[in-house]
């Protein structure tokens, strides 16, 4: 490691704030993106299986769809 | 090889290709992030005039790069799906866009921090800078143009002529810094000739970059998955899916 202690690492010589806050901005948006479409992927299967769920349960029940 | 093209076009078959590619790519993609982002922030020296502010190239010039490689793909994604019709070409296109926007907001924001303890300024109004908030309103064009129309394929083909019309964009990003006057400095990595940059920080750079290009690919396989499914939901193969998922 090119630092002596985690409080350098920190403060890099006065740099600190705005390398870290350039480095925690980065992570936060790239973790959006990676997450964002299994979250919709998931969504959209949780309604998928909703609406068949109701659809057996339902007063017409038709056993061959699904 | 025509059977290959044939495939592509089937989305059960690029749905499960996809998700092949996933299981082994966005694990390995976590790990090369992680150890490129410790590397830069923790184990490279200081650069000898910025000091320590220049770490942030490690994720300004990935993401720039990345950002720009990722409008061909979208450009040419376009083109595909104007000339061919392919449907699986107009997905990735759209799966493209709010990757390529959330990259080149990377790039502007790192660029914008790095700029004021090296430049003394957030932003200053020159070509790359423009050129590159150009390419931002570009790609959040492309999204909002396609949520804007009713009829998917109107929108399709709208996306696909402004992505196209917008490449005009891409050499004049490469080039502002040669053909104006500017704070931005030229590129250091060179194909031909010599690197301007010592490979003590060019290899954690390089990581880097390859990095990105793998967050890049993640992103799209998987947006391209969750719009698979969305235009297949009426298909057995989905509904099949989804009860396994209940399951």
């Amino acid at each position: 490691m090119y630092f002596q202690s985690f409080n350098e690492a920190l403060v890099m010589d006065g740099h600190g704030g705005y390398v870290w806050a350039a480095y925690a901005i980065s992570l936060l948006v790239l973790s959006l993106i990676l997450l964002a479409p299994r979250r919709r992927q998931q969504r959209f299967l949780r309604q998928m299986a909703g609406e068949q769920k109701r659809r057996q349960q339902g007063p017409t029940v038709n056993t061959e769809v699904n | 090889m025509w059977s290959f093209f044939h495939k592509l076009g089937s989305p059960p078959w690029l749905y499960r290709i996809a998700g092949t590619i996933l299981r082994w790519l966005l694990p390995l993609t976590l790990v090369t992030l992680a150890v490129g982002l410790c590397w830069g922030l923790l184990f490279t020296a200081p650069d000898f005039r910025q000091g320590n502010s220049y770490r942030i190239i490690y994720i300004h010039v990935p993401a720039a790069v990345v950002a720009l490689a990722g409008y061909y793909v979208m450009a040419i994604a376009g083109a595909v799906s104007l000339i061919w019709r392919m449907k699986m070409a107009d997905i990735a296109m759209k799966a493209c866009a709010p990757i390529g926007a959330a990259l080149t907001f990377i790039a502007l924001v790192t660029g914008a921090i790095w700029g004021k303890p090296t430049w003394g300024t957030w932003w200053v109004w020159d070509a790359r800078i423009t050129s590159m908030l150009i390419l931002l309103f570009l790609y959040l064009g492309v999204v909002a143009l396609y949520e804007a129309y009713d009829n998917k394929e109107a929108a399709g083909k709208a996306c696909a002529v402004l992505s196209l019309v917008g490449m005009v964009n891409i050499p004049i990003i490469y080039k502002s810094v040669d053909w104006w006057y500017s704070l931005h400095q030229p590129a250091s990595i060179k194909f031909t000739g010599d690197s301007t940059i010592d490979p003590s920080m060019l290899y954690p750079l390089l990581l880097m970059i390859g990095a990105f290009y793998a967050v890049f690919t993640c992103c799209l396989l998987m947006n391209m998955r969750a719009e698979i499914l969305e235009r297949e939901a009426r298909t057995n193969w989905v509904k099949k899916l989804a009860l396994e998922y209940r399951a």
